[in-house]
């Protein structure tokens, strides 16, 4: 029977289920929209994992971040480039052996290790809910002892953003482009001519 | 409590995650647009990883990597996508036998 107390762990489960399925669904769909949609799906059922590990922040972020604004921009390139994804596959399965046994030796590899250190470790309980949030738990650290790392995160984010904006912008010929500087510079001498026109005849 | 959910569940979890996304890299090694899924899964790995010695250590520091992990990730998926949108534009193609011409 399913009695409450088993809830939490259900719910892993399923989350774990549906992340792993969802995540080969992602290498192995053969049009790669669905890899994006399976992808931020994977997403989701990561932050409910996140949730039922008690880190609601970061599981927020993971779908503001993730979905919001890595998945979608992943989505846009998909549609944006006109590519014959089947044509990629091709030979895809000869390699196939050599990857299911790198797969299985790092998966049976990392296995023995995390069974070997933390086989029977269970979560530690609290006894009574935490006095301040999850939020404001990060941000008591992150502001104070990680100021730097911060700060830099925010470098890098700005650096990502000057990139590829340089990368995929491109000057079209015969385009004709305000120039503001060049509108300010001009005199009244470049602008016009004065002509004084005789009456009775042309210029 | 035989369901009990421990952190080796989670690092179970996490090693498979990670393991599907490197066999995502040897499935679709022409795919420049899937390799870098298969990256994002593996960095999705590594933060359930943090997230889970997070809950464990009761220490906070571990949710903090993830948010810096996540920033990476972003401004690496803005790049590489960045780098595939202008070589398809100069080249109309994205394997990556091709993008090996782009070297020297």
């Amino acid at each position: 029977m399913i009695t409450p107390d088993m809830l939490p762990s259900l719910a892993f489960y399923g989350f774990a289920f549906i992340l792993v399925v969802s995540a080969l669904g992602v290498i192995t769909a053969k049009n790669p929209v669905y890899s994006v949609l399976l992808l931020i799906l994977a997403f989701f059922n990561a932050a409910g994992l996140f949730v039922l590990l008690g880190a609601e922040f970061v599981a927020m972020i993971l779908v503001i971040v993730y979905v919001g604004a890595v998945a979608v921009l992943f989505l846009f390139v998909v549609m944006m480039l006109d590519v014959d994804f089947k044509s990629l596959r091709k030979g895809a399965m000869h390699y196939v052996p050599l990857g299911v046994l790198l797969g299985g030796v790092l998966l049976i590899e990392l296995f023995v290790l995390f069974k070997a250190r933390f086989g029977t470790e269970v979560f530690p309980q609290a006894d009574t809910l935490p006095e301040i949030s999850n939020t404001q738990q990060i941000g008591a650290v992150l502001y104070t002892d990680y100021i730097f790392a911060f700060q830099v995160a925010g470098l890098i984010l700005l650096v990502a953003m000057i990139g590829a904006i340089v990368l995929t912008h491109r000057t079209r010929p015969n385009v004709r482009r305000q120039n503001v500087a060049k509108q300010n510079a001009t005199t009244q001498e470049d602008a016009m001519e004065i002509q004084q026109v005789e009456t009775g005849k042309g210029i | 409590m035989p369901f009990e959910v421990g952190i080796l569940h989670y690092l179970t979890l996490s090693s498979l995650l990670f393991t599907i996304g490197v066999f995502g890299i040897f499935l679709n090694r022409k795919n420049v647009i899937i390799i870098l899924m298969s990256i994002e899964l593996m960095l999705l790995a590594v933060n359930i990883n943090f997230v889970a010695f997070s809950a464990y250590l009761q220490d906070i520091s571990g949710q903090i990597f993830t948010m810096f992990i996540l920033t990476v990730a972003a401004a690496e998926a803005a790049i590489g996508l960045a780098i595939l949108v202008i070589f398809f534009r100069s080249k109309g193609t994205i394997t990556v036998e091709d993008i090996s011409t782009l070297k020297g």
